[in-house]
Protein backbone atom coordinates (compact mmCIF):
# COMPACT_ATOMS: atom_id res chain seq x y z
CA UNK A 1 0.00 0.00 0.00
CA UNK A 2 1.20 3.40 -1.31
CA UNK A 3 0.23 6.66 0.50
CA UNK A 4 1.40 10.00 -0.58
CA UNK A 5 3.94 11.48 2.46
CA UNK A 6 4.42 15.16 2.17
CA UNK A 7 7.28 16.47 3.97
CA UNK A 8 11.39 16.02 3.29
CA UNK A 9 11.74 18.34 0.89
CA UNK A 10 14.40 20.29 2.01
CA UNK A 11 16.02 16.98 3.74
CA UNK A 12 16.13 15.63 -0.06
CA UNK A 13 17.51 19.14 -1.98
CA UNK A 14 20.38 18.76 0.92
CA UNK A 15 21.06 15.40 0.38
CA UNK A 16 21.07 15.68 -3.56
CA UNK A 17 24.36 18.99 -2.79
CA UNK A 18 25.66 17.13 -0.79
CA UNK A 19 25.85 14.30 -3.01
CA UNK A 20 27.32 16.35 -5.64
CA UNK A 21 30.14 17.64 -3.21
CA UNK A 22 31.13 13.74 -2.59
CA UNK A 23 30.91 13.30 -5.98
CA UNK A 24 33.25 15.48 -6.73
CA UNK A 25 35.40 14.40 -3.80
CA UNK A 26 38.40 16.21 -2.59
CA UNK A 27 38.64 19.16 -4.64
CA UNK A 28 42.18 19.32 -4.53
CA UNK A 29 42.82 16.40 -6.85
CA UNK A 30 41.92 17.26 -10.57
CA UNK A 31 38.44 16.56 -11.55
CA UNK A 32 37.73 13.52 -14.50
CA UNK A 33 36.76 14.77 -17.50
CA UNK A 34 34.48 12.67 -19.56
CA UNK A 35 36.96 11.75 -22.24
CA UNK A 36 39.11 10.79 -19.42
CA UNK A 37 36.27 8.30 -18.53
CA UNK A 38 35.68 6.81 -21.78
CA UNK A 39 39.48 6.52 -23.08
CA UNK A 40 40.78 5.46 -19.72
CA UNK A 41 38.19 3.36 -18.30
CA UNK A 42 36.90 2.01 -21.39
CA UNK A 43 36.18 -1.16 -20.18
CA UNK A 44 34.14 0.25 -17.84
CA UNK A 45 32.33 2.09 -20.22
CA UNK A 46 32.03 -1.03 -22.67
CA UNK A 47 29.78 -2.65 -19.46
CA UNK A 48 27.70 0.18 -19.18
CA UNK A 49 26.89 0.29 -22.58
CA UNK A 50 26.12 -3.57 -23.18
CA UNK A 51 23.72 -3.18 -20.52
CA UNK A 52 22.28 0.00 -20.91
CA UNK A 53 21.42 -1.14 -24.13
CA UNK A 54 22.69 2.02 -25.96
CA UNK A 55 25.95 2.29 -28.30
CA UNK A 56 27.32 5.77 -27.13
CA UNK A 57 30.24 6.02 -25.15
CA UNK A 58 30.23 9.67 -24.20
CA UNK A 59 27.29 9.08 -22.72
CA UNK A 60 28.00 5.95 -20.79
CA UNK A 61 31.29 7.97 -19.44
CA UNK A 62 28.86 10.87 -18.80
CA UNK A 63 26.90 7.87 -16.88
CA UNK A 64 29.66 6.78 -14.69
CA UNK A 65 30.67 10.18 -13.69
CA UNK A 66 27.56 11.18 -12.95
CA UNK A 67 26.78 7.22 -11.13
CA UNK A 68 30.05 8.06 -8.66
CA UNK A 69 31.65 4.68 -10.66
CA UNK A 70 28.05 2.86 -9.72
CA UNK A 71 27.95 0.89 -13.03
CA UNK A 72 24.09 -0.15 -12.32
CA UNK A 73 23.48 3.51 -11.46
CA UNK A 74 24.80 4.42 -14.82
CA UNK A 75 23.17 1.44 -16.60
CA UNK A 76 20.05 2.93 -15.34
CA UNK A 77 21.04 6.74 -16.49
CA UNK A 78 21.45 4.90 -19.87
CA UNK A 79 18.27 3.42 -19.96
CA UNK A 80 16.04 6.11 -19.15
CA UNK A 81 17.57 8.48 -21.36
CA UNK A 82 17.23 5.49 -24.36
CA UNK A 83 13.58 5.86 -23.70
CA UNK A 84 13.72 9.58 -24.82
CA UNK A 85 15.17 8.99 -28.13
CA UNK A 86 12.47 8.27 -31.61
CA UNK A 87 13.43 5.31 -33.28
CA UNK A 88 15.06 5.91 -36.74
CA UNK A 89 14.15 2.47 -37.27
CA UNK A 90 16.27 -1.16 -37.49
CA UNK A 91 19.64 -1.70 -38.55
CA UNK A 92 20.69 -4.84 -41.43
CA UNK A 93 21.90 -7.42 -39.30
CA UNK A 94 25.73 -6.73 -38.97
CA UNK A 95 28.06 -9.25 -40.44
CA UNK A 96 30.44 -10.10 -37.94
CA UNK A 97 32.16 -12.01 -40.84
CA UNK A 98 33.99 -8.70 -41.89
CA UNK A 99 34.90 -7.54 -38.53
CA UNK A 100 38.03 -5.82 -38.30
CA UNK A 101 39.28 -7.97 -35.61
CA UNK A 102 41.60 -6.77 -32.73
CA UNK A 103 41.42 -10.33 -31.41
CA UNK A 104 40.44 -13.70 -32.42
CA UNK A 105 41.20 -16.54 -30.65
CA UNK A 106 39.81 -20.24 -30.94
CA UNK A 107 40.24 -23.17 -27.97
CA UNK A 108 39.32 -25.44 -30.51
CA UNK A 109 41.53 -25.07 -33.39
CA UNK A 110 45.29 -24.33 -33.40
CA UNK A 111 46.26 -23.55 -37.15
CA UNK A 112 43.61 -20.42 -38.04
CA UNK A 113 44.40 -18.23 -41.08
CA UNK A 114 45.06 -15.07 -39.80
CA UNK A 115 46.39 -17.32 -36.40
CA UNK A 116 45.44 -16.56 -32.65
CA UNK A 117 45.27 -12.70 -32.62
CA UNK A 118 45.65 -11.88 -28.87
CA UNK A 119 44.91 -8.76 -29.37
CA UNK A 120 44.91 -6.53 -25.75
CA UNK A 121 44.07 -8.75 -23.59
CA UNK A 122 44.60 -9.70 -19.94
CA UNK A 123 45.11 -13.14 -20.45
CA UNK A 124 48.80 -14.15 -19.65
CA UNK A 125 49.22 -11.45 -17.59
CA UNK A 126 50.36 -12.34 -13.79
CA UNK A 127 47.55 -10.21 -12.08
CA UNK A 128 50.09 -8.30 -10.15
CA UNK A 129 49.28 -4.97 -9.53
CA UNK A 130 51.55 -2.71 -11.41
CA UNK A 131 52.94 0.35 -9.10
CA UNK A 132 54.16 1.84 -12.42
CA UNK A 133 50.84 2.71 -13.05
CA UNK A 134 50.85 4.63 -9.92
CA UNK A 135 53.89 6.43 -9.85
CA UNK A 136 51.90 7.94 -13.63
CA UNK A 137 54.54 7.03 -16.00
CA UNK A 138 54.16 6.36 -19.38
CA UNK A 139 52.46 3.55 -20.84
CA UNK A 140 54.80 1.13 -22.57
CA UNK A 141 54.04 1.27 -26.90
CA UNK A 142 52.18 -1.37 -28.09
CA UNK A 143 54.77 -3.05 -30.50
CA UNK A 144 53.66 -3.00 -34.65
CA UNK A 145 53.86 -6.18 -36.92
CA UNK A 146 57.56 -6.82 -38.70
CA UNK A 147 57.22 -6.01 -42.06
CA UNK A 148 58.30 -9.37 -42.84
CA UNK A 149 56.85 -11.86 -40.27
CA UNK A 150 59.58 -14.39 -39.38
CA UNK A 151 58.51 -17.63 -41.76
CA UNK A 152 56.42 -20.31 -39.30
CA UNK A 153 58.75 -23.22 -38.17
CA UNK A 154 57.72 -25.82 -40.34
CA UNK A 155 54.47 -27.83 -39.17
CA UNK A 156 55.68 -31.61 -38.37
CA UNK A 157 54.39 -34.37 -41.10
CA UNK A 158 50.75 -35.15 -40.04
CA UNK A 159 52.49 -38.55 -39.55
CA UNK A 160 55.14 -37.71 -36.71
CA UNK A 161 52.92 -34.75 -35.39
CA UNK A 162 52.29 -36.39 -31.69
CA UNK A 163 48.41 -34.97 -31.12
CA UNK A 164 48.16 -34.82 -35.01
CA UNK A 165 43.41 -34.54 -36.18
CA UNK A 166 43.16 -34.99 -39.33
CA UNK A 167 40.19 -32.34 -38.75
CA UNK A 168 42.81 -29.78 -38.10
CA UNK A 169 44.03 -30.57 -41.07
CA UNK A 170 41.04 -30.20 -43.02
CA UNK A 171 40.44 -26.79 -41.25
CA UNK A 172 44.06 -25.34 -42.47
CA UNK A 173 42.69 -26.87 -46.02
CA UNK A 174 39.24 -25.33 -46.47
CA UNK A 175 40.31 -21.66 -45.51
CA UNK A 176 43.76 -21.98 -47.30
CA UNK A 177 44.75 -18.27 -47.16
CA UNK A 178 47.97 -17.17 -46.82
CA UNK A 179 49.25 -17.08 -43.51
CA UNK A 180 49.74 -13.55 -43.80
CA UNK A 181 46.13 -12.16 -44.53
CA UNK A 182 45.10 -9.04 -43.63
CA UNK A 183 43.38 -8.98 -40.21
CA UNK A 184 41.15 -6.71 -41.63
CA UNK A 185 39.53 -8.72 -44.62
CA UNK A 186 36.61 -11.15 -44.16
CA UNK A 187 38.02 -13.53 -41.34
CA UNK A 188 35.39 -16.96 -41.74
CA UNK A 189 34.34 -18.39 -38.66
CA UNK A 190 35.54 -21.24 -37.35
CA UNK A 191 32.17 -23.11 -37.08
CA UNK A 192 31.92 -22.37 -41.13
CA UNK A 193 34.37 -25.93 -41.41
CA UNK A 194 32.85 -27.94 -39.06
CA UNK A 195 29.59 -26.58 -40.90
CA UNK A 196 30.81 -28.48 -44.76
CA UNK A 197 31.16 -32.28 -42.65
CA UNK A 198 27.96 -32.19 -41.25
CA UNK A 199 29.63 -32.25 -37.97
CA UNK A 200 28.03 -29.21 -36.06
CA UNK A 201 24.09 -27.86 -36.57
CA UNK A 202 23.79 -25.16 -38.92
CA UNK A 203 22.37 -21.34 -38.45
CA UNK A 204 20.37 -20.99 -41.35
CA UNK A 205 19.91 -17.39 -42.76
CA UNK A 206 16.66 -15.94 -42.37
CA UNK A 207 15.52 -12.52 -42.33
CA UNK A 208 12.36 -12.24 -40.08
CA UNK A 209 11.84 -8.82 -38.13
CA UNK A 210 12.95 -9.59 -34.33
CA UNK A 211 10.33 -9.31 -31.83
CA UNK A 212 11.85 -6.47 -29.72
CA UNK A 213 11.40 -6.75 -25.80
CA UNK A 214 12.16 -2.60 -25.23
CA UNK A 215 8.69 -2.13 -27.00
CA UNK A 216 6.42 -5.32 -26.59
CA UNK A 217 6.87 -6.66 -23.20
CA UNK A 218 9.17 -10.53 -22.31
CA UNK A 219 6.32 -12.94 -22.97
CA UNK A 220 7.08 -16.66 -22.47
CA UNK A 221 7.39 -19.04 -23.94
CA UNK A 222 10.29 -16.57 -25.52
CA UNK A 223 11.72 -17.31 -29.27
CA UNK A 224 15.68 -17.58 -29.70
CA UNK A 225 16.03 -14.21 -30.77
CA UNK A 226 14.16 -12.78 -27.89
CA UNK A 227 16.45 -14.93 -25.51
CA UNK A 228 19.83 -13.74 -27.19
CA UNK A 229 18.54 -9.62 -26.78
CA UNK A 230 17.69 -10.08 -23.45
CA UNK A 231 21.02 -11.82 -22.26
CA UNK A 232 23.05 -9.47 -24.54
CA UNK A 233 21.62 -6.47 -21.78
CA UNK A 234 21.60 -8.76 -18.95
CA UNK A 235 23.72 -7.80 -16.01
CA UNK A 236 27.42 -9.32 -16.56
CA UNK A 237 27.72 -11.06 -12.93
CA UNK A 238 24.47 -12.91 -13.21
CA UNK A 239 25.21 -14.35 -17.09
CA UNK A 240 28.69 -15.23 -15.27
CA UNK A 241 26.92 -16.38 -12.24
CA UNK A 242 24.26 -18.60 -14.46
CA UNK A 243 27.15 -19.72 -17.02
CA UNK A 244 29.53 -20.55 -14.18
CA UNK A 245 26.63 -22.98 -12.43
CA UNK A 246 26.30 -25.07 -16.57
CA UNK A 247 30.11 -25.59 -16.47
CA UNK A 248 29.68 -27.03 -12.41
CA UNK A 249 27.13 -29.63 -14.07
CA UNK A 250 24.20 -27.70 -13.13
CA UNK A 251 22.20 -28.27 -16.98
CA UNK A 252 25.22 -30.73 -18.64
CA UNK A 253 26.92 -28.51 -21.46
CA UNK A 254 30.19 -29.20 -21.91
CA UNK A 255 31.82 -25.72 -23.91
CA UNK A 256 34.47 -25.19 -26.00
CA UNK A 257 35.36 -21.70 -27.05
CA UNK A 258 35.38 -22.23 -31.06
CA UNK A 259 36.15 -18.32 -31.82
CA UNK A 260 36.01 -15.26 -29.57
CA UNK A 261 36.64 -12.24 -31.97
CA UNK A 262 37.03 -8.63 -30.85
CA UNK A 263 36.39 -6.02 -33.38
CA UNK A 264 34.88 -3.50 -35.01
CA UNK A 265 31.78 -3.89 -37.91
CA UNK A 266 30.00 -1.40 -40.03
CA UNK A 267 26.23 -0.66 -38.95
CA UNK A 268 24.08 -0.24 -42.14
CA UNK A 269 20.42 1.10 -41.83
CA UNK A 270 18.36 1.36 -44.51
CA UNK A 271 17.46 4.65 -45.29
CA UNK A 272 13.55 5.14 -46.25
CA UNK A 273 14.05 8.65 -47.90
CA UNK A 274 16.98 7.31 -49.99
CA UNK A 275 15.32 3.93 -51.09
CA UNK A 276 18.91 2.07 -49.98
CA UNK A 277 21.02 1.17 -47.31
CA UNK A 278 24.08 3.34 -46.25
CA UNK A 279 26.58 2.59 -43.30
CA UNK A 280 26.06 4.59 -40.44
CA UNK A 281 28.84 4.13 -38.15
CA UNK A 282 31.00 1.57 -36.66
CA UNK A 283 30.66 -0.36 -33.69
CA UNK A 284 33.18 -2.51 -31.34
CA UNK A 285 31.39 -5.97 -30.41
CA UNK A 286 32.70 -9.03 -28.77
CA UNK A 287 31.48 -12.29 -30.27
CA UNK A 288 31.71 -15.82 -28.76
CA UNK A 289 30.81 -18.89 -30.32
CA UNK A 290 31.00 -22.05 -27.92
CA UNK A 291 31.01 -25.35 -29.30
CA UNK A 292 29.17 -28.20 -27.44
CA UNK A 293 28.90 -31.67 -27.69
CA UNK A 294 25.39 -33.45 -28.56
CA UNK A 295 24.54 -37.18 -28.46
CA UNK A 296 22.10 -36.63 -31.05
CA UNK A 297 18.39 -36.67 -30.76
CA UNK A 298 15.40 -38.64 -32.71
CA UNK A 299 15.35 -35.87 -34.88
CA UNK A 300 19.31 -35.24 -35.06
CA UNK A 301 22.56 -37.09 -35.80
CA UNK A 302 25.03 -36.75 -32.84
CA UNK A 303 26.95 -33.82 -33.78
CA UNK A 304 28.55 -30.67 -32.50
CA UNK A 305 25.80 -28.07 -31.42
CA UNK A 306 26.16 -24.11 -30.68
CA UNK A 307 25.85 -21.33 -28.42
CA UNK A 308 26.02 -17.90 -29.43
CA UNK A 309 27.46 -14.66 -27.45
CA UNK A 310 27.40 -10.88 -28.85
CA UNK A 311 27.50 -7.98 -27.12
CA UNK A 312 28.87 -4.27 -27.90
CA UNK A 313 32.02 -3.32 -26.90
CA UNK A 314 35.36 -5.38 -25.39
CA UNK A 315 33.12 -7.62 -23.06
CA UNK A 316 34.67 -11.27 -23.49
CA UNK A 317 34.11 -12.82 -19.94
CA UNK A 318 30.44 -11.30 -20.74
CA UNK A 319 30.31 -13.12 -24.27
CA UNK A 320 31.39 -15.87 -23.29
CA UNK A 321 28.82 -16.09 -20.93
CA UNK A 322 25.95 -15.32 -22.46
CA UNK A 323 26.98 -18.53 -24.96
CA UNK A 324 26.89 -21.05 -22.53
CA UNK A 325 23.65 -19.73 -21.07
CA UNK A 326 22.33 -19.31 -24.89
CA UNK A 327 22.94 -22.78 -25.31
CA UNK A 328 21.41 -24.56 -21.70
CA UNK A 329 18.61 -22.43 -22.87
CA UNK A 330 17.96 -24.29 -26.04
CA UNK A 331 17.50 -27.78 -24.33
CA UNK A 332 13.67 -27.72 -25.35
CA UNK A 333 14.54 -27.32 -29.24
CA UNK A 334 17.32 -29.98 -29.21
CA UNK A 335 15.29 -32.25 -27.75
CA UNK A 336 17.59 -32.43 -24.34
CA UNK A 337 16.03 -33.34 -20.65
CA UNK A 338 15.07 -30.93 -18.59
CA UNK A 339 17.57 -31.44 -15.69
CA UNK A 340 15.32 -28.96 -13.80
CA UNK A 341 18.83 -26.77 -13.89
CA UNK A 342 18.02 -22.74 -13.21
CA UNK A 343 20.35 -21.81 -16.83
CA UNK A 344 17.67 -24.21 -18.36
CA UNK A 345 14.78 -22.30 -16.97
CA UNK A 346 14.02 -19.36 -19.58
CA UNK A 347 11.63 -18.05 -17.01
CA UNK A 348 14.19 -17.92 -14.34
CA UNK A 349 17.01 -16.37 -16.46
CA UNK A 350 15.07 -14.04 -18.44
CA UNK A 351 13.02 -12.35 -15.47
CA UNK A 352 15.75 -12.19 -13.16
CA UNK A 353 18.89 -11.11 -15.90
CA UNK A 354 17.97 -7.73 -15.97
CA UNK A 355 20.26 -5.68 -13.43
CA UNK A 356 17.89 -2.08 -13.73
CA UNK A 357 14.62 -4.03 -13.20
CA UNK A 358 16.05 -6.13 -10.47
CA UNK A 359 17.25 -2.92 -8.45
CA UNK A 360 14.55 -1.26 -9.02
CA UNK A 361 12.41 -4.03 -7.26
CA UNK A 362 14.95 -4.65 -4.82
CA UNK A 363 16.08 -0.78 -3.87
CA UNK A 364 12.30 0.15 -3.68
CA UNK A 365 12.06 -1.80 -0.49
CA UNK A 366 14.09 0.72 1.30
CA UNK A 367 11.75 3.86 0.58
CA UNK A 368 8.99 4.60 3.17
CA UNK A 369 6.60 1.88 3.74
CA UNK A 370 5.60 3.04 6.82
CA UNK A 371 2.22 2.53 6.35
CA UNK A 372 2.13 -1.59 5.20
CA UNK A 373 4.25 -1.59 8.52
CA UNK A 374 1.99 -0.21 10.41
CA UNK A 375 -0.46 -2.87 9.26
CA UNK A 376 1.95 -5.44 9.91
CA UNK A 377 2.77 -4.43 13.15
CA UNK A 378 -1.20 -3.90 14.27
CA UNK A 379 -1.82 -7.36 12.87
CA UNK A 380 1.81 -9.00 15.00
CA UNK A 381 0.66 -7.10 18.27
CA UNK A 382 -3.01 -8.98 17.53
CA UNK A 383 -1.45 -12.30 17.26
CA UNK A 384 0.39 -11.75 20.37
CA UNK A 385 -2.51 -10.71 22.45
CA UNK A 386 -4.33 -13.74 21.66
CA UNK A 387 -1.51 -16.18 21.71
CA UNK A 388 -1.24 -14.60 25.49
CA UNK A 389 -4.88 -15.13 26.09
CA UNK A 390 -5.02 -18.64 24.84
CA UNK A 391 -2.12 -19.54 26.87
CA UNK A 392 -3.80 -17.81 29.99
CA UNK A 393 -7.36 -20.11 29.66
CA UNK A 394 -5.25 -23.16 29.11
CA UNK A 395 -3.56 -25.34 32.45
CA UNK A 396 0.14 -25.12 32.18
CA UNK A 397 1.21 -29.06 31.18
CA UNK B 1 28.78 -9.36 -55.86
CA UNK B 2 25.84 -6.96 -55.64
CA UNK B 3 27.72 -3.75 -55.77
CA UNK B 4 28.49 -4.58 -59.58
CA UNK B 5 24.85 -3.10 -60.56
CA UNK B 6 24.56 -1.02 -57.73
CA UNK B 7 24.06 2.62 -58.98
CA UNK B 8 24.33 4.15 -55.70
CA UNK B 9 27.76 2.24 -54.72
CA UNK B 10 29.56 6.01 -54.97
CA UNK B 11 26.85 7.67 -53.13
CA UNK B 12 26.78 4.74 -49.84
CA UNK B 13 30.87 4.76 -50.20
CA UNK B 14 30.75 8.79 -49.14
CA UNK B 15 28.38 8.78 -47.21
CA UNK B 16 29.61 5.68 -45.15
CA UNK B 17 33.12 7.22 -45.00
CA UNK B 18 31.54 10.62 -43.82
CA UNK B 19 29.30 8.83 -40.96
CA UNK B 20 32.88 7.00 -39.99
CA UNK B 21 34.93 10.12 -40.17
CA UNK B 22 34.74 12.32 -36.48
CA UNK B 23 32.46 14.99 -37.17
CA UNK B 24 35.30 17.79 -36.60
CA UNK B 25 37.57 16.52 -39.04
CA UNK B 26 34.96 16.80 -41.80
CA UNK B 27 34.41 20.57 -40.74
CA UNK B 28 38.12 21.51 -41.14
CA UNK B 29 38.35 19.92 -44.48
CA UNK B 30 35.08 21.99 -45.90
CA UNK B 31 36.69 24.91 -46.06
CA UNK B 32 34.06 27.03 -47.83
CA UNK B 33 30.67 26.00 -46.89
CA UNK B 34 27.89 26.62 -49.74
CA UNK B 35 24.44 28.49 -48.53
CA UNK B 36 21.45 26.14 -47.64
CA UNK B 37 17.73 25.58 -46.42
CA UNK B 38 17.33 22.50 -43.74
CA UNK B 39 15.05 19.93 -45.00
CA UNK B 40 14.77 18.59 -41.62
CA UNK B 41 16.98 20.03 -39.02
CA UNK B 42 19.73 18.19 -37.09
CA UNK B 43 17.87 15.42 -34.67
CA UNK B 44 19.17 12.82 -32.37
CA UNK B 45 17.79 9.53 -32.35
CA UNK B 46 18.53 5.75 -32.28
CA UNK B 47 19.01 2.53 -34.49
CA UNK B 48 18.42 -0.39 -32.94
CA UNK B 49 21.54 -2.51 -34.41
CA UNK B 50 20.88 -6.49 -34.94
CA UNK B 51 22.82 -9.24 -34.79
CA UNK B 52 22.32 -12.70 -36.22
CA UNK B 53 22.09 -16.07 -34.16
CA UNK B 54 25.04 -18.09 -34.51
CA UNK B 55 26.70 -15.19 -36.94
CA UNK B 56 24.57 -16.21 -39.78
CA UNK B 57 21.24 -17.10 -38.63
CA UNK B 58 17.92 -15.65 -37.33
CA UNK B 59 18.11 -12.14 -36.95
CA UNK B 60 17.63 -10.35 -32.92
CA UNK B 61 17.71 -6.82 -31.37
CA UNK B 62 21.39 -6.56 -30.19
CA UNK B 63 20.99 -2.60 -28.42
CA UNK B 64 20.72 0.79 -30.05
CA UNK B 65 23.31 3.48 -30.95
CA UNK B 66 22.44 7.30 -31.13
CA UNK B 67 22.30 8.47 -34.31
CA UNK B 68 22.08 12.07 -35.74
CA UNK B 69 20.41 12.67 -39.12
CA UNK B 70 18.98 15.96 -41.45
CA UNK B 71 18.25 16.78 -44.57
CA UNK B 72 19.06 20.07 -46.40
CA UNK B 73 18.69 21.26 -49.57
CA UNK B 74 21.18 23.96 -51.39
CA UNK B 75 20.65 26.83 -53.53
CA UNK B 76 20.53 24.83 -56.89
CA UNK B 77 18.49 22.66 -55.72
CA UNK B 78 20.43 19.50 -54.79
CA UNK B 79 19.54 17.52 -51.32
CA UNK B 80 22.01 16.17 -49.17
CA UNK B 81 21.22 13.60 -46.36
CA UNK B 82 23.17 12.23 -43.65
CA UNK B 83 22.52 9.47 -40.85
CA UNK B 84 25.77 9.39 -38.99
CA UNK B 85 26.60 7.55 -35.71
CA UNK B 86 26.29 9.52 -32.46
CA UNK B 87 25.28 12.72 -30.84
CA UNK B 88 27.17 15.70 -33.13
CA UNK B 89 25.08 17.93 -34.84
CA UNK B 90 27.29 19.98 -36.65
CA UNK B 91 29.15 16.80 -38.13
CA UNK B 92 25.69 15.35 -39.50
CA UNK B 93 25.42 18.78 -41.12
CA UNK B 94 28.68 18.72 -42.47
CA UNK B 95 27.65 15.12 -43.58
CA UNK B 96 24.70 16.46 -45.85
CA UNK B 97 26.54 19.35 -47.15
CA UNK B 98 29.20 17.35 -48.31
CA UNK B 99 26.71 14.75 -49.85
CA UNK B 100 24.98 17.32 -51.47
CA UNK B 101 28.17 18.75 -52.87
CA UNK B 102 29.11 15.86 -54.45
CA UNK B 103 25.87 15.76 -56.62
CA UNK B 104 26.87 18.80 -58.13
CA UNK B 105 30.05 20.21 -60.69
CA UNK B 106 31.82 20.45 -57.17
CA UNK B 107 32.38 17.07 -56.63
CA UNK B 108 35.68 16.64 -57.98
CA UNK B 109 37.10 19.29 -55.91
CA UNK B 110 35.06 18.21 -52.87
CA UNK B 111 36.21 14.74 -53.30
CA UNK B 112 39.84 15.74 -53.23
CA UNK B 113 39.48 18.14 -50.46
CA UNK B 114 37.10 16.01 -47.97
CA UNK B 115 36.76 12.62 -49.34
CA UNK B 116 40.55 11.86 -50.21
CA UNK B 117 41.77 12.83 -46.92
CA UNK B 118 39.06 10.96 -44.99
CA UNK B 119 39.69 7.70 -47.01
CA UNK B 120 43.49 8.03 -46.18
CA UNK B 121 43.09 8.54 -42.48
CA UNK B 122 40.50 6.24 -42.23
CA UNK B 123 42.55 3.95 -43.69
CA UNK B 124 45.80 4.89 -41.81
CA UNK B 125 43.74 4.03 -38.57
CA UNK B 126 42.85 1.11 -39.92
CA UNK B 127 46.17 -0.17 -40.68
CA UNK B 128 47.41 0.89 -37.39
CA UNK B 129 45.21 -1.22 -35.29
CA UNK B 130 46.17 -4.27 -37.76
CA UNK B 131 49.80 -3.89 -37.24
CA UNK B 132 49.54 -3.59 -33.59
CA UNK B 133 46.64 -7.04 -33.97
CA UNK B 134 48.80 -8.64 -36.16
CA UNK B 135 52.45 -8.29 -33.44
CA UNK B 136 49.77 -10.21 -31.12
CA UNK B 137 49.77 -13.14 -33.58
CA UNK B 138 50.79 -16.51 -32.05
CA UNK B 139 53.69 -18.02 -33.75
CA UNK B 140 53.38 -21.74 -32.70
CA UNK B 141 56.08 -24.33 -32.86
CA UNK B 142 55.71 -27.76 -31.63
CA UNK B 143 57.81 -29.72 -28.75
CA UNK B 144 58.48 -33.25 -30.10
CA UNK B 145 57.46 -35.67 -27.06
CA UNK B 146 59.97 -38.38 -25.99
CA UNK B 147 58.04 -41.05 -27.04
CA UNK B 148 58.81 -41.93 -30.42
Amino acid sequence: MYVAVKGGERAIDNAHAWLAEERRGNPAVAELSIAQIREQLSLAVNRVMAEGSLHDPDLAALAIKQARGDLIEAVFLIRAYRTTLPRFGGSKPIDTGVMTCDRRVSATFKDLPGGQILGPTFDYTHRLLDFALAAEGEPSIAADAPDHCPAPSPAPSPATSPDHDPLQDKVKDAMAAPADIPVSHSVPHVTAFLNREGLIEEAAQDDTTPPDLTREPLELPASRALRLQALARADEGFALGMAYSTQRGYARNHAFVGELRIGTVPVEMEIPELGFAVEIGEIEVTECETVNQFKGSRYEPPQFTRGYGLVFGQTERKAIAMALVDRALRWQELGEEDSGAPAQDAEFVLYHGDNIQATGFLEHIKLPHYVDFQSELELVRKLRREAAATQATEPAP
Amino acid sequence: MKDEIDPNADRRAWMSLLARASGGRVAELLADRPDFDWLRPPEIGSTMVRGRAGGTGTPFNLGEITVTRCALRLACGTVGHAYVQGRDKAHAECAALVDALMQTAAADTTRVRVLDPLTREASARRATRATKAAATKVEFFTMVRGED
